[in-house]
Order: C-alpha cells, then structure tokens, then sequence
C-alpha cells in the first residue's frame, strides 16, 4: 500500500509512523446499518406490495453493501472484508433458523387442531372422515423403538466394551471400528430391504410384523450406540483402571464396576440420542411393519400402525372428506416431533446432571 | 494364558496356590470377554447379512427375462433412470448446504459471542432433530407454495438454461424443492461435522496469526480453513450419503417418474431409488419386490462407497470428525 518511491519526506515520515491502533467503527455500526438497511428495503419494496421474505433478502444484501462500502472507507480494505464475512456466516446461520421456525410453526398451527383427548384415546377401528386418533400408533410406535432399543443396547454397550478394553489396535478391532462407522452411513430404507428380505426367507414374502421394524431400527441403532459408547470409554482416565486393577480386581468386574460406572450419564445420553434418531424413522417401518387401524400389542404376529408411517398414509391416503385424514396427519406429526425433541432434551438434561463434575 | 507362570499375582492359574484371584473370576473374564468380542463379532456379520440378503433377493430379478419383470425391462434399464434422480437430488442437496453449513460452522466456532455459541449450536442440532416425515410434508406443503414465484421468476429470466427450461409446475413440487429438502435435512450434520474441525484448530496457530495482525477473516483464511479442509471435504461426503438414502422427503415432495430430465422446475421429474422403493414395496409382490430390492443394492452399495471414501480421507488426514 505504501511504497516509497517519489514521495516527499512528510509522505514517508507519515508511511514509517503508523500507529498500532486504526481508525475504527464504534461497537453499535453492525446495528445501525441493519436498521438502515431494514429501512431501505422496506422504502423500496413496499410501494409494489411486499412480503417478509422479499423484506429479509433485500435487507441481508443492502446490509452486505453497506457494510463493506462503510468499512472500507473508515477501516480499510481488510476490516471490510473481515465485517462482510461476519455479515455472511451470520446471515447463513439465520437461513438455517427459517426452516427450522417454519417447520416447528407449520406443524405446531396444522397440528393444533386436532390435539385433543380423542386422539390420544381412540385408534382408527371403525372410523371413516372425522374423529379417530393415533393411540394405536403411538402404542407401535413406543413398541417397535422399545424392542430395538432391547436388542440395540447389550450389543452395541459390548461391541464399544471390545472395542476399547478388549480389542486395542487387533485387526478385529480395527475392522469394527470401520464398517461400525460405514454402519451408520446405510439408508434406512436399505435397513428395512435387509430385514423384509430376511423374513422373505425366514417366514415367506409378503410378511410383515412389529419385530421386523425393530430389527431394522436396530441395524440403524447399533452404530449410534457403538460410537457414542466408545468415544465415553475412552474419556474413563487409565488411573482408575490401574487403580483397579492394582486391588486385585478382575478386569470384567473393573469393567462393570469403575469403567462403565463412570461414563454412564455419557453413555445414557448417546443412547437417548440413538433412540431419539431411530423414533421418528418412516422408511425402514413402512417396508417392515406396514399400518394398520388397531392397536396391536404382539410384535410378533400381524402388521402395527407407527406414528410415522401412520403420518405418511394419513397425508398420502386421507380418505374422503380429505380434510380429517390430513388433521390427522399433522397432529400425529406434532406428537411425532415432540416425542423426539423430549428425547433430545432428556440427554441433554442426563449429560449436564450426571455427568462427573472433574471434567475433560 | 494357562502356561504355569512365575508371576502369580498377575496372572493366577485357576486354584494355583497363593494366588489372590480364584478360578471363578478367571471364568468370569474368559465369558465377559468372550461376549462383548461376539457382540464385535455379530456386528459385522449384520453388515455381511445386509449385503448377502439383498444380494440374494436380487438374484431372481437379475437373472429373470426382461418380460417378466416390472415395464418389461432389465434390471440396468430399471434401476438406471432411479440412480439419475437420485445422484441430481443429493447433488443439488450438497452444493446448497456445504457452503452453507461451512458458513455456520465457523459462526458458531469463531464469530458467535462465546457464551451463545453453545445454544446456537443446539438449535442447529435441532434441525437434525425432526423427523425425515415431517420434513416430507413441509417441503410438500410450505416450501413448494414457498418456491413457486421464484421458479416462474427462473423460467421467465433463466429459461435458456436447461435446467430452469420450465414451464414451472403450479404446485412447486419440483426436483429443486426435493433437493432444497434434502439440503435442510443434511445442514445439520454437515455443519455439526466442520464445527468440529474449525474447532479443532490449534489454538497457537490462531493466536499467532492474531498476533501478525490479521484481522479475524484472515486468521480464519490462514489458519482454520487449511486445517479444516479434508474435514469439511468428509462431512460433505458423508451429507451426500444421507442425501443419496433418504426416502421420505423425496417421496412426498415428487410426484415423479422414471425418466432423465435436467429441467429441475417442470412437471416431469425425475424420482430417486429410496423414493421409488417406500412408494412402490408396500404394493408389490413377486420379481417386482426383487426388481426393488436389487436397486436398494444399488443404493446400499454407492451409500457404501461414498461413506467409505469420506471415511477414508478422515483417516489419511488425522483430523477427528
């Protein structure tokens, strides 16, 4: 920026005595070109009929524009830039927020309207058009995800047991590790086609029942609960196992007693997460499991309805009058999103509150 | 393990004398080990199963004639219009949420105030949160109403380009809208993924270059952004994977075919293979149900090999995501 070269000895003095501190925007510039922009967008889109959202875009670009013509002239190039990308991730963070609004407010608004007693009370037996409510899929629903989570858990606790007591650097371990991390990368519709394909064979085509959905949201659960289990076992400092083992403990009851008992809010929390990602699954039950109108208490004998499949073919396949089917279909939605945000909330609650105080 | 030994408190042979261990407990490691290596064992022998099932159940499909199965035509000619869709879905997923999502992260990990980031970071978390049918019916019913002036705008303004060739569908429920769904649905974990890495950054090298004078974007550019690189190159990747598999957007978004198409606004749209098979299993029977499950194992197996390489690069740079 400041070459020397024909200047007149002011123009250096001034080069050579650059002081540490630049002129600066004061703390409060973000916020009021923000309004400025607001302003302007509004001034500009409100003669022609507007909307928020041509509002938002045209204020986010005003914004960027300000911004950097304003820094650029008190600040300089660099701050400028440095503001304009502040502007931009921020701006990126809001647009992840319009979605995730949108979806909470869409569902919570359509859902409303039939959150009511009936639907907690009543399946669909019998019902055509208006009334009936989703007892019967939330009853499949807390089966299906309790059985996967019985048949997830022991496995996926022993197999990250193996992994880091057990298993060290072998080539086993190093196989599991791998394919466990692959594991969790399948579509959940391949999970399902696994398991229909399994019972094609095991019972004959066309089967299908609550156990087979459970095995498929097993096959999907068993990584989320291997990787999150292990990554708490390695956090187990090696001072309390030597500890251990240094009183004559043997190495499974030092497992049992001091590993695991140490990392078990951390485990908790992976596997409420485990079972809060496999409760809202559709694809994998609607290949496995199917619907039906009754509340089915056998997993193990004929179809069962599933808040998410029941969701799917209560919007796909309302019935006439459309109008209730879809009703329907959003309040199993809400209870669907709510069911698994309290999950979501249940771990974190288990790992801020039972976590060991010392820390990492 | 049972060579009579001279260290006895270490490694006490069952009932030898003066041992501080009895058989009991050597049992009881030698059946807790044994265990916890079958449940290693088990898993992978589900993966093995997924992959012989499907393979099994496709064998009919592959090797019947071509008039015995679904439309006449061999399982190549079947599966290969699916793959398209679902190769443009997941494309168009990954090229609006990387940037995004890199955007996000590094607001989170470098530009939030540091008391905030932990709560704007869970509410990103919760993006991941809600179930793929719930998204299914926002994107069917909210985004494609949403999206429907701005595809007349493109056909009108950007109409020469193939891929807004138009004429814009009504309903909005277009292979753009899909893919936008699939972009939500695969933010978070992308995100989630590269705030890790920015995260990871040595904290000297930040602080050296603070120290130089950069201003906080050059300290990014310089510092976080080279370290962070093949993490992000892998977290895009394995968002891909979750594109390319998932079913329930898609299928409630696309009222599509089976056809090759680039037009992402018009009425014709291409479906993908997850889409294909939730709409289609629950009714099928016979070589048609194998028909599908040989394109789950397509998908199953390019799902594997996109997870596989981003896996592969985790491993090569060192870097934890």
């Amino acid at each position: 920026m400041t070459t020397t070269t024909g200047k007149s000895p002011r123009e250096v003095l001034a080069a050579v005595d650059q002081p540490l501190s630049k002129a600066a925007l004061p703390g409060w510039t973000p916020w009021a070109l923000l309004a400025a922009s607001v302003l302007v967008a509004v001034a500009v889109l409100l003669p022609g009929g507007t909307s928020i959202a041509a509002v938002a875009v045209l204020t986010a670009i005003v914004h960027l524009v300000l911004t950097g013509a304003v820094s650029r002239a008190k600040e300089g190039p660099r701050k400028a830039k440095d503001r304009v990308v502040t502007a931009l991730v921020t701006i990126a963070f809001l647009l992840a927020m319009v979605p995730l609004v949108s979806v909470v407010w869409t569902v919570v608004s359509n859902g409303a309207a039939r959150f009511d007693a009936t639907f907690f009370t009543w399946s669909m037996q019998g019902v055509l058009g208006e009334g009936g409510g989703g007892l019967h899929a939330i009853w499949g629903t807390i089966l299906v995800t309790l059985i996967a989570t019985l048949i997830s858990v022991p496995v996926g606790l022993l197999t990250a047991v193996y992994l880091v007591e057990y298993g060290g650097k072998s080539t086993l371990a190093r196989a599991i590790t791998f394919l466990v991390d692959v594991m969790t990368g399948i579509p959940s519709i391949v999970a399902g086609l696994f398991v229909a394909a399994l019972f094609v064979i095991l019972v004959g085509p066309g089967t299908k029942l609550g156990i087979m959905g459970s095995i498929a949201l097993s096959v999907l659960m068993i990584p989320v609960v291997v990787r999150s289990t292990e990554e708490m076992l390695k956090l187990v400092p090696n001072d309390l196992r030597e500890a251990a083992y240094a009183l004559g403990v043997p190495k499974w009851r030092t497992i049992i007693k001091v590993v695991l008992r140490t990392s078990i809010s951390g485990i908790a929390t992976g596997i409420t997460l485990a079972v809060a990602r496999v409760a809202g699954e559709t694809a994998p039950l609607l290949v496995t499991v199917g619907t039906t109108v009754a509340t089915n208490f056998n997993p193990f004998e004929g179809r069962m309805a599933t808040l998410p499949v029941y969701a799917y073919y209560s919007y796909t396949q309302p019935g006439v009058p459309p109008q209730p089917g879809i009703d329907r279909a959003w309040t199993a939605a809400l209870v669907l999103i709510i069911l698994v945000m309290a999950l979501n909330l249940a771990a974190r609650m288990i790992s801020r509150f039972f976590s060991p105080k010392a820390g990492r | 393990m049972s060579t009579p030994t001279q260290q006895p408190t270490r490694d006490p042979g069952p009932g030898g004398r003066g041992t501080l261990a009895t058989g009991t407990t050597r049992k009881g490691d030698a059946v807790f080990k044994g265990t916890s290596t079958g449940a290693g064992v088990l898993i992978l022998l589900v993966l093995a199963g997924v992959a012989a099932f499907l393979i099994g159940q496709s064998i009919p499909a592959l090797t019947a004639s071509p008039e015995d199965l679904p439309e006449g035509q061999t399982v190549t000619a079947y599966v290969w219009p699916l793959l398209f869709g679902t190769v443009l879905a997941a494309i168009i997923a990954l090229l609006v949420a990387t940037p995004i999502a890199v955007g996000i992260g590094l607001f989170i990990s470098h530009f939030a105030p540091r008391r905030a980031a932990q709560t704007l970071g869970y509410l990103v978390d919760l993006l991941a949160a809600v179930p793929s049918i719930v998204y299914g019916i926002w994107g069917a019913v909210v985004l494609s109403a949403w999206l429907v002036p701005i595809y007349q705008w493109l056909e009108r303004n950007a109409g020469f380009l193939p891929f807004f060739d138009g004429p814009a569908l009504p309903s909005g429920r277009t292979m753009l809208t899909a893919g936008l769904v699939l972009a939500v649905m695969i933010l978070p974990i992308i995100t989630a993924l590269s705030r890790d890495v920015f995260l990871q950054t040595p904290r000297l090298h930040e602080e050296a270059a603070l120290a130089l004078g950069a201003t906080r974007w050059e300290m990014i550019r310089y510092a976080v952004i080279p370290y962070g690189r093949s993490g992000v190159v892998s977290a895009a990747m394995l968002g891909l994977g979750r594109a390319l598999g998932e079913t329930m957007a898609v299928a409630l978004v696309l009222s599509g075919a089976r056809i090759i198409t680039f037009d992402l606004i018009g009425a014709a749209n291409p479906l993908t293979i997850a889409a294909n098979i939730a709409l289609a299993f629950p009714e099928s029977s016979g070589l048609t149900t194998n028909t599908l499950i040989a394109s789950g194992l397509a998908l199953f197996i390019i799902t594997f090999l996109v997870n596989f390489a981003a896996r592969w690069i985790v491993s090569r740079s060192g870097a934890k995501a």
